[in-house]
């Protein structure tokens, strides 16, 4: 039995070879922040810390600016940039706002109301 | 022969350990969620296994992206609390069967379910809020030992809704043919349907959902049979860890009896879900 590569269901979003190829680098770097020391070593200098990591200048560019967008279209999973979305403070809901062009607010209304369930 | 006597199903969102660890189960947007648990958990408490089972995946805690397993297995003694990035939980430590594990590792490796095998393996949210679900306030220890069974669900290809129902039906039997005699529950965890990232962030699928929660028990088989692109498209891409339950319900019996059942949105951005079974089959009325 064979399988796509990947989905087909359009516009959802996945975590699939490619992007886990493509996203290695970063989300070895979300990884390393669920240490207390490498946290505040990333936020003494977030730049060199990306350079360590061997970041390219997008996911650079994209972990600075907090582009998260960017983040998940240049390989990084949503449970890694987590990581770093918890760091800064901010939920997940935040991250689903940012996603959907909405508020915080408006999607967390939006998830009480029973969720998007057209979609 | 150790005896499978109930099997639950149940989501394992971080907030909903959250919302238990800071004192917030009574407020009006967790009030309902915890309701629902209430007769779920009274039946749990009477009827305490010797061992669990604990089907998860991990999300970035326990294994990185550079080792992936399909399915895993601990065999540890003990398995400690993971350090997410914002402390640990503040619940009890794992304590593990090894004796149970091993066999159990023995019994599906020669059935073709070659399992990568955790001598060492620090448990997240996916372990612990199941735990939490099922006993809210452990004190010192949780209830009994529990050994986790690990599944890639968060990197695609995640292996397919069939696989993961015949690795239950293979557990059910390794469990069936251990020497000693003991009594286990089997817990499935994760979904029900959610998407985190991406345009489609925030769906929810209710009909969805509520066909599953009627399924597991009537039909496990037409589960069994959905695609992984069905998953994805019905319960999305995190939805997708539903497939776990099939592993815990394949460890039952063909006929079981639903004890109760809730459903709940939201839990932050997921649809919640539980469903508890007794391993026994419905006794006829009269």
């Amino acid at each position: 039995m064979t399988s796509p590569s990947s989905p087909t269901a359009a516009e959802t979003y996945l975590f699939d070879g490619p992007s886990s190829r493509r996203g290695r680098a970063m989300n070895k770097l979300f990884m390393s922040l669920r240490d207390e020391q490498a946290r505040a070593t990333f936020l003494a200098d977030e730049t060199a810390y990306c350079a360590r990591f061997a970041l390219s200048p997008e996911q650079t560019r994209a972990v600075l600016d907090r582009d998260w967008q960017a983040m998940l279209d240049l390989g990084g999973s949503i449970f890694y940039i987590y990581k770093l979305a918890l760091m800064d403070g901010l939920s997940m809901q935040y991250l689903g706002g940012v996603f959907t062009g909405m508020t915080e607010a408006d999607f967390k209304a939006a998830m009480l109301a029973g969720g998007r369930t057209d979609v | 022969m150790s005896e499978v006597i109930w099997g639950l199903g149940t989501s394992h969102v971080p907030s909903i350990g959250a919302a238990m660890d800071r004192g917030m189960t009574a407020e009006p947007v967790w009030a309902p969620l915890f309701e629902g648990y209430r007769p779920a958990r009274e039946w749990l408490a009477d009827h305490t296994p010797d061992v669990a089972v604990l089907i998860y995946n991990d999300h970035a805690n326990g294994v990185d992206l550079d080792i992936v397993p399909t399915f895993g297995i601990g065999t540890a003694d003990r398995y400690t609390v993971a350090d997410e990035g914002f402390g640990k939980r503040p619940v009890p430590d794992v304590l593990g069967h090894p004796e149970l594990s091993f066999h159990l590792l023995q019994q599906l490796v020669d059935e073709g379910f070659d399992l990568t095998v955790f001598g060492e393996l620090d448990v997240d949210h996916g372990f612990t809020v199941p735990l939490s679900v099922w006993t809210p306030d452990p004190g010192d220890a949780w209830p009994c030992p529990v050994i986790p069974i690990m599944v890639n669900v968060i990197r695609y290809p995640q292996p397919t809704a069939a696989r993961c129902y015949a690795l239950g039906q293979a557990l059910g039997r390794a469990l069936a043919s251990f020497p000693e005699d003991i009594t286990v529950g089997v817990l499935g965890t994760g979904g029900m349907s959610h998407q985190l990232a991406g345009t489609r962030a925030g769906f929810i699928n209710p009909t969805f959902d509520h066909m599953f929660l009627d399924a597991i028990q009537h039909d496990p088989q037409k589960l069994a049979a959905m695609t992984r692109e069905d998953y994805i498209r019905e319960a999305g891409s995190e939805g997708i860890e539903l497939i776990m339950w099939l592993v815990m319900r394949g460890a039952m019996n063909a006929e079981i009896t639903k004890v109760h059942s809730a459903y709940h949105v939201p839990a932050s951005n997921t649809a919640a879900g539980l469903a508890l079974f007794d391993n026994r089959a419905p006794v006829a009325a009269g």
